[in-house]
């Protein structure tokens, strides 16, 4: 089987070895490198680890504990959030960051610190990680929590797995009333109304802004801003039924073109008349509205996609953003997704997190030469900017980004495990 | 109907296979009460509290090694006294030796026929006794699409899974009358420990889907299923291939 990332490239070749149960964990062969690959959602090359050892997390899935009155589960680290919910909803607690899928480890929340709409008011996932057990080269377990190995967990969360296996971990969950979620979309025009629209909703715990990245003039920057909190409205409809939609097959490489994406741009501002349009909606939409389409990746192409995820800090992040905007739209390079969404200042305890203050936009385009130029000078623009990248999400960035971008990456790597490996840290420290 | 399913209880004799660890969880789901027999004593214990934070109402473990069949009594009788009566069996252990070192030495392809068909038989013979007098109960036995026809890449295992799901055929016909469901499940590709070192192809699934399969024949009182269900397709053209051709063929 070959394990890919979710952008598709860079393409690896590994050796797998899957992982089902605690007691039957590797022996590590000290003339190998190894990472361990959960569901295969970063986009870029850090769950890759050519010509390496590939430890492959989904079997290793079990709940050891959970505790209903205080909402901590402790869990082995290839349990998918799709998984977790499924089975703490219906208990009343659910997860307390979402990522824009459920497709993901518990092990891969916690080693890209993820961050989602609540990132303003609760931080990231690894803010509301409690312990972990992590395995190393040497084959020690190492319990390490806010207060033991202290030095350790801070590497290991954000730390791209880079630190050892992470086995399992104790997460604290976030009380619901029900699987609802209270939403309103606004429709807006503008970086400046964006800000606006931000400002006021501090209210809400989840705010997020679908934006279009194509059209210029006075649409430029248009798009729906959407916040909402959990509904108080108890229901027992935990899994709705939904189309079991799926992309089958790589689309053609030109089917995502200016042309295709500004019409869908079109469309999608339009599809809400009112400025403002409140509704009280399923989670599963509101959290993962990709997930939906299976492999939606595919529509890129065989040549995969590209992901840009940056954050300008929060000085200039008006200019900084409208500055970035500028260039991919004189580029010509059409963006499917693009999403924007003010950071707060809530910090992690990772070494090496991504989210601080400022506003983070999120772009993807196709994979070609011209698509790879543009996110070259589009780092450029956010290093000159003070901003940074997100490695989950790059494909891109050289070491000299990377170390600006994570200016304590040398106290991280004195953390790093001597036999794990993956092909981003071979990217932005060779 | 509704009411018979949350309150049932399901014995699973190699409950930490891949396939039976995902079954099990859907009945935990629901608040089933489990009794769980293998031979790994921390994987038992792993199984039994990720069970029992799913849902599931009671759990009784027992640590056994199913090949021996000569202390299969024995075994039953612990399960009669921990654990009582129950309504589903799902016998769901096996071994998928290589093929290679099998046909190169008897005593392995012996203890191969041992665990995949020996001691299933062992085990179905006290099952179908137990039922049959209960007039009620679902015996569900995962078989293997390997057993619907020979082949050089797996014969041995081929041959006890062969057996086997004629086996099968013939309780389901004897325990028809007492009201009892013999379900045979013929997995195709599963992605499963058993397979690690197999190639992966395109038609390999997870566990946790022809899980929902199983459950499904079992509640639907269903004879023979092919999970995932195309299955069924594939081999019906394999079997329908004439010898004098298959024989030449390298599968």
């Amino acid at each position: 089987m070959e394990y890919l990332s979710w952008g598709r490239y860079p393409k690896a070749k590994h050796h797998s070895i899957p992982l089902y149960w605690q007691s039957e964990l590797p022996e590590f062969d000290p003339s190998k490198t190894y990472l361990a690959y959960g569901l295969g959602r970063s986009y870029g090359d850090s769950c890759l680890n050519n010509n390496g050892e590939l430890l492959v997390t989904t079997g290793l899935n079990k709940i050891i504990n959970f505790d209903i009155k205080t909402g901590v589960l402790d869990c082995e680290a290839g349990l998918s959030l799709q998984d977790l919910i499924k089975f703490a909803l219906p208990q009343g607690w659910f997860l307390p960051v979402s990522p824009g899928t459920k497709y993901v480890t518990i092990g891969g929340a916690i080693a890209n610190d993820i961050h989602g709409k609540n990132h303003h008011q609760g931080g990231t996932f690894g803010c509301f990680v409690k312990s972990l057990k992590l395995l190393r080269s040497n084959q020690t377990i190492y319990h390490c929590s806010p207060n033991n190995n202290s030095d350790l967990f801070k590497a290991t969360i954000a730390g791209l797995g880079l630190t050892g296996l992470i086995v399992s971990a104790q997460i604290q969950l976030k009380k619901v009333a029900g699987p609802l979620i209270q939403q309103e979309v606004i429709k807006f025009k503008g970086l400046e109304e964006f800000m606006e629209i931000s400002a006021s909703s501090k209210n809400f715990e989840y705010t997020v802004a679908w934006l279009d990245c194509v059209s210029t003039g006075e649409n430029f920057a248009r798009g729906h801003f959407i916040r909402g909190n959990h509904s108080l409205t108890l229901s027992t409809n935990y899994n709705p039924k939904k189309l079991p939609l799926s992309v089958p097959f790589n689309f053609p490489s030109f089917a995502l073109n200016k042309y295709t994406v500004s019409a869908f741009n079109a469309l999608y501002y339009h599809r809400q008349r009112p400025k403002l349009k409140s509704s009280e909606v399923h989670y599963d939409p509101f959290f993962y509205p990709l997930d939906g389409v299976n492999n939606w990746n595919r529509i890129y192409g065989s040549a995969g996609l590209l992901q840009f995820q940056c954050v300008v800090p929060s000085d200039d992040r008006l200019e900084g953003i409208k500055k970035i905007m500028q260039m991919v739209v004189t580029s010509g390079r059409a963006s499917f997704l693009a999403v924007l969404k003010e950071f707060g200042d809530v910090v992690s305890p990772g070494i090496l997190s991504f989210p601080r203050p400022g506003i983070t936009l999120c772009l993807d385009f196709p994979n070609c030469a011209t698509t790879r130029d543009l996110l070259k000078n589009l780092d450029l623009k956010v290093r000159e900017l003070g901003g940074a990248s997100y490695p989950a999400k790059d494909a891109i960035f050289p070491k000299e980004s990377f170390m600006v971008y994570y200016p304590k990456w040398k106290e991280f790597a004195e953390f790093k495990d001597p036999n794990f490996c993956s092909d981003f840290w071979k990217r932005v420290t060779r | 109907m509704e009411e018979s399913y949350k309150m049932s209880k399901i014995i699973i004799f190699g409950a930490t296979s891949a396939i039976a660890l995902a079954t099990a969880r859907l009945y935990a789901e629901q608040g089933a009460e489990l009794c769980l027999i293998a031979r790994n004593h921390e994987k038992l214990i792993d199984t039994e509290a990720d069970l029992l934070a799913r849902g599931a109402k009671k759990i009784h473990l027992i640590e056994f090694a199913l090949a021996k069949s000569e202390d299969h009594i024995e075994l039953f009788k612990n399960i009669n006294q921990g654990f009582g009566d129950f309504d589903i069996a799902l016998v769901a252990y096996g071994s998928l030796g290589k093929q290679k070192s099998l046909e190169m030495d008897f005593s392995q392809a012996q203890q191969e026929l041992d665990v995949n068909f020996i001691s299933v038989v062992s085990i179905l013979t006290s099952l179908a006794n137990y039922f049959s007098q209960r007039k009620q109960g679902t015996i569900a036995v995962i078989s293997s699409v390997a057993g619907d026809r020979g082949r050089q890449s797996n014969y041995i295992y081929g041959a006890a899974k062969g057996a086997l799901t004629l086996l099968l055929q013939g309780l389901r016909n004897r325990l028809y009358a007492d009201g009892v469901q013999v379900l045979t499940i013929k997995p195709g590709f599963i992605d499963t420990p058993m397979t690690a070192d197999v190639k992966k192809n395109f038609l390999f699934v997870k566990p946790e889907v022809i899980a929902l399969d199983i459950k499904k024949a079992i509640e639907t009182k269903k004879d023979v299923i092919y999970v995932p269900w195309f299955w069924r397709y594939i081999m019906m053209i394999i079997k329908i291939i004439p010898e004098t051709i298959f024989k030449r063929l390298k599968l």
